[in-house]
């Protein structure tokens, strides 16, 4: 069950035996309005069980219907990612027992997907790796299982399972690249490359809010090792449900690892789907292929083939969206930032959100200073996404906005930063309620900067020696007492106006 | 006429629709007569497997009093009928003969019943069937032995054996039976009736329990080919439900059946099938079977038909690739049955895992013949023998349909005995699979291609019905009609009577 008994080996050693392939399936839960082959709902979080009807329960009699919205969704991502889209394409049943396939079946593609041979480029610390994509289909999503009872919410331990067919039949994309070798030590940012790139383009598509925490982008990570030079690939794992860009990242570095001990061990690596622990960023050992099921795909009678018609996709190809890698390129040179800087934010998952920052008013550098800075440091802390904190682009603005017009300096705007994701309202509502706004030449610091010149005249003395500099200790001194409020060129003049009398 | 209940049982549907019509009856005198019959006679035959009674005459009462209040109703109104219990019916139960359903009352109806409950009819129940329409004797029913109202010792024909006996036995003036490999058609042959199996697609599938979803089609069975013509049109036609169905018009059916009544078949070339029943390939077939056929051919040669024979080499190997394809998509549909969202839960004890109640459940849910066929189809459409099973079948499949198109260059319809034998006795076949599958020799090839195929009675061997078969190109259903509707008038005319009428009533029924 644990994985704590690996033996890992250091990964910078890993690299100087062994070299990586990896591939990677990702599912994208589609944001159609209703669901694959019937009319029922896709909303995330409605009560188990009431966004269900007779064909996504599967019950006797019911019959498919193909989703056209999905269909047209589809090709989309296909033409996206530079595929060639099938004109005759045909859904196909993939049987097994499991209580959250309502059919004994998932109505999926198998050797006719609906489109096939793409590729996506993605760059990694300035070096462009392809990632050739072998198929991209279309299927539907399976119910949900809750494991009840048990400490882990797993199946082992529980005392009884619940199922939720809410999410049973929604239209559902499978994006399969073909092995990637020669990533070498990149290999793990590679895969979050590729994570984060695919997801950026299903995004501009509109297609899918491909939010990996409610599971609506998944993915399977295959990785496997082979002796350096060897021109035959290793055996793969299946590392499945890898549900975040960072877990994607540790996943491919934990396989490398913990595959790099077996097969210095003299062992081998067995052919088996394994799973991902988000707490310890391990893999532990599921289902071996040995025991897999064969799954007797053919194809589903009850639904007629796929025959987009040519002027369709040709359509479909015109009314794309620009993607974003044109994207990027625009923006880098609207920026006026370097190659390895835009590929930095896009690799952050920050550039969406950068650019919502400047077109709520902020300066591309500001805008990149925050979203880079603090705001990275502390998604990185929390060990979540950037896109995930609750902040938005436009209190990223705003926070800006009160910093240029004097509001609040950049130590104030840090604790700013923490009311608004502690949840305590937009920026401004912060800096009132907790009064953060910078000082003006109020009372309180003619004040503080009275008592300053006060109890130090020996500074006093040497500034009206010469050493004018030495006023900044006073500064600071100014700066603690108004605990970080006061504006320190404001201060500074204050005291050149007293001790000077310029 | 103000019909006895008698006489009620035993009119056609176009006879009870005038009567209801024109006010001589009732829709509840109708209904209760059936209810009646149902209930002295059904005991006998084994034909129902849910009688709706209360329900049956509270639809009754709302027609009549429909039609007090003088509201529009259809022709159709008031007019009872029996539905094979695979038609998925909302709050009824629906068993497709299977224990594995029993006690389900589904939450919705098949889209063949909401027409006809649309158009007024009256449900008088759910009919006895092979357990989930695997079979041609209605022997492989969970429940119980449905009897030939014809000889009581011998089989109805499956697997809509349960709607056959019924408007055969006049407990029903007609039926809905499913056709996967025969299913509508022998039957209808082996109890005197007419049945016909729609082109694949023109009939909506949503909620049919599914056998084998690539040929499965409903239709009619009924006592003329005019009443089967009538319930083609009501249930036909185009079902965004179902994405398998042809979104274009139907042919005009009815009017096809009084064309052909008529009795003028001029300019009508019908095509004989030698490789069913003809020089060379008569094993198996019983002599007074092809007796009533050539007789039938003959018919249809005075009418004007112009009669050659054909030959279609490939429908010799329809037999094997149906019992590759069938069985395939069978195991597939049949996955649906384990225990966890509906029907019969065995084993679930607390002490076994899902992967034991769920094999427990099928176990003890599915019957032999059912079971024989999800491990065929299993086997066949397993990795490494996919190609040599399903793969394969799917090509023979692709030349009988070459076959087809070749033979309807030349001919309008192609005809053939309906089945090689006249109803064999009950417990014969049931340890002989394969002696059973040969049942469905002749009306294999036509569902294999997806084709409408009709069965009318042609007279009687050994005082039991026998069907000729008459097969059309797809989407020319009337042409089925025409040809059987003049054979049908031709008959009756000589005879002086229906062949049904040489039926008695049962000693016991009103």
């Amino acid at each position: 069950m644990t994985s704590t008994a690996d033996r890992l080996v250091e990964f910078d050693d890993v690299l100087t035996r062994y070299e990586p392939v990896i591939g990677l399936e990702t599912h994208v839960e589609l944001g159609t309005a209703s669901k694959m082959f019937c009319g029922c709902a896709t909303t995330f979080g409605a009560e188990p069980n009431t966004h269900t009807c007779p064909v996504c329960l599967g019950m006797p009699g019911s019959l498919p219907v193909a989703n056209a919205a999905a269909v047209e969704a589809t090709i989309k991502i296909g033409l996206a990612l530079g595929c060639r889209i099938a004109n005759w394409s045909r859904f196909a049943r993939k049987n097994y027992f499991y209580p959250d396939i309502p059919k004994g079946f998932q109505t999926s593609q198998y050797d006719e997907p609906l489109c096939v041979a793409g590729h996506l480029d993605v760059e990694v610390d300035g070096t462009t790796h392809r990632v050739e994509i072998e198929r991209v289909h279309l299927e539907e999503d399976t119910g949900k299982n809750l494991h009840v009872g048990g400490a882990t919410g797993r199946i082992h331990g529980a005392d009884h399972s619940l199922i939720d067919f809410n999410r049973a039949g929604i239209p559902l994309v499978e994006i399969v690249t073909r092995p990637v070798p020669g990533a070498g030590r990149l290999a793990p940012e590679v895969a979050r490359a590729y994570v984060t790139e695919l997801r950026e383009i299903v995004q501009a598509l509109g297609v899918s809010d491909v939010r990996m925490e409610q599971g609506s982008l998944r993915c399977d990570v295959n990785i496997s090792l082979n002796p350096v030079g060897d021109l035959e690939w290793g055996t793969r794992t299946e590392t499945k449900n890898v549900n975040s860009l960072r877990s994607v990242e540790r996943a491919v570095r934990f396989e490398m690892r913990r595959q790099a001990a077996v097969l210095d061990g003299g062992g081998r690596i067995v052919q088996e789907t394994r799973h991902f622990h988000e707490d310890t960023g391990s893999t532990s050992s599921g289902r071996s292929k040995e025991e897999a099921t064969d799954y007797r795909y053919f194809p589903e009678p009850d639904l007629v083939p796929l025959a987009p018609d040519a002027e369709w996709i040709e359509k479909l190809r015109a009314e794309l969206p620009e993607l974003p890698a044109a994207r990027r390129t625009r923006l880098q040179q609207e920026w006026g930032i370097s190659g390895t800087e835009m590929t930095w934010l896009a690799n952050a998952g920050a550039l969406g959100l950068v650019e919502q920052t400047v077109a709520a008013g902020a300066t591309p550098g500001d805008a990149r200073k925050w979203w880079l800075g603090d705001l990275a440091r502390r998604a990185n802390e929390a060990g979540t996404e950037l896109a995930e904190l609750s902040i938005t682009p436009a209190q990223v603005a705003e926070l800006v906005r009160l910093v240029n017009e004097g509001t609040i300096n950049d130590g104030l705007a840090r604790q700013v930063l923490d009311g608004v994701l502690a949840g305590q309202g937009d920026p401004a509502q912060v800096v009132e309620a907790q009064g953060l706004a910078v000082m003006g030449e109020s009372d309180e610091l003619v004040a503080a900067v009275e008592a300053a010149i006060a109890g130090a005249p020996d500074v006093i003395a040497k500034v009206k020696a010469g050493k004018v500099q030495a006023l900044g200790a006073l500064v600071g001194a100014v700066m603690k007492t108004t605990r970080g409020k006061a504006d320190a060129p404001t201060v500074k003049r204050m005291l050149e106006e007293r001790v000077l009398g310029s | 006429m103000t019909g006895t209940s008698s006489d009620l049982t035993r009119a056609d549907v176009a006879e009870l629709s005038r009567l209801l019509g024109s006010g001589e009856v009732s829709a509840v005198e109708v209904t209760r007569a059936h209810l009646d019959r149902i209930a002295a006679d059904d005991g006998r035959l084994g034909a129902y497997l849910h009688v709706e009674d209360d329900a049956a005459l509270a639809a009754a009462a709302a027609v009549d009093q429909a039609r007090a209040t003088g509201a529009e109703l259809g022709p159709l109104a008031g007019v009872p009928l029996a539905l094979k219990d695979l038609v998925v019916t909302e709050g009824v139960p629906t068993t497709s003969g299977s224990k594995i359903l029993e006690g389900w009352r589904p939450p919705y109806s098949a889209t063949v019943a909401t027409r006809l409950a649309e158009a007024g009819t009256v449900l008088l129940g759910k009919t006895n069937m092979d357990e989930f329409a695997m079979g041609s004797s209605t022997e492989n029913s969970a429940y119980q032995v449905t009897r030939n109202p014809w000889d009581a010792e011998r089989i109805p024909g499956g697997s809509s054996g349960g709607s056959s006996a019924a408007v055969a036995g006049h407990l029903a003036p007609w039926s809905i039976g499913t056709d996967t490999g025969g299913s509508i058609r022998q039957p209808a042959a082996l109890t005197g009736l007419v049945g016909h199996k729609p082109t694949y697609g023109s009939v909506s599938r949503y909620g049919l329990i599914a056998f084998s979803s690539s040929l499965d089609q409903a239709g009619p069975m009924a006592r003329t080919v005019l009443d089967a013509a009538v319930m083609h049109e009501v249930i036909g036609g185009h079902d965004p439900r179902d994405s398998t169905s042809i979104d274009t018009p139907l042919a005009r059916l009815a009017d096809a059946a009084r064309e052909g009544a008529a009795g003028d078949l001029r300019g009508v070339r019908v095509g004989v099938v030698r490789e069913l029943g003809g020089e060379g390939h008569a094993e198996g077939y019983e002599p007074g079977v092809l007796a009533r056929t050539r007789e039938a051919i003959e018919v249809l040669a005075g009418l004007g038909a112009e009669v050659t024979e054909v030959s279609c080499p490939s429908f010799d190997l329809a037999l094997p690739a149906y019992y590759l394809i069938a069985p395939s998509e069978a195991s597939s549909n049949l996955a649906r049955y384990e225990g966890v969202r509906f029907g019969l839960r065995a084993g679930d004890d607390g002490s076994r895992d899902l992967d034991e109640v769920m094999a427990i459940t099928r176990e003890q849910g599915f019957g032999p013949e059912v079971k024989r066929r999800i491990i065929l189809g299993t086997y066949a459409l397993s990795s490494g023998y996919y190609e040599a099973y399903y793969g394969q079948a799917q090509k023979v499949r692709t030349l009988i349909t070459r076959d087809f198109s070749a033979a309807f260059a030349g001919v309008d319809v192609l005809v053939s005995p309906t089945t090689p034998t006249v109803a064999f006795p009950i417990g014969t076949r049931v340890d002989d699979p394969i002696s059973m599958y040969a049942a469905d020799l002749c009306t294999l090839p036509a569902s294999l291609a997806g084709l409408p195929a009709i069965s009318v009675p042609s007279g009687l061997s050994e005082g039991l019905p026998v069907g000729l078969q008459v097969m059309a190109p797809a989407l020319a259903d009337d042409r089925c009609y025409r040809v059987a509707a003049a054979l049908e008038a031709a008959q009756d005319a000589a005879r002086g009577h229906r062949l049904l009428d040489e039926l008695g009533t049962p000693a016991g029924a009103a």
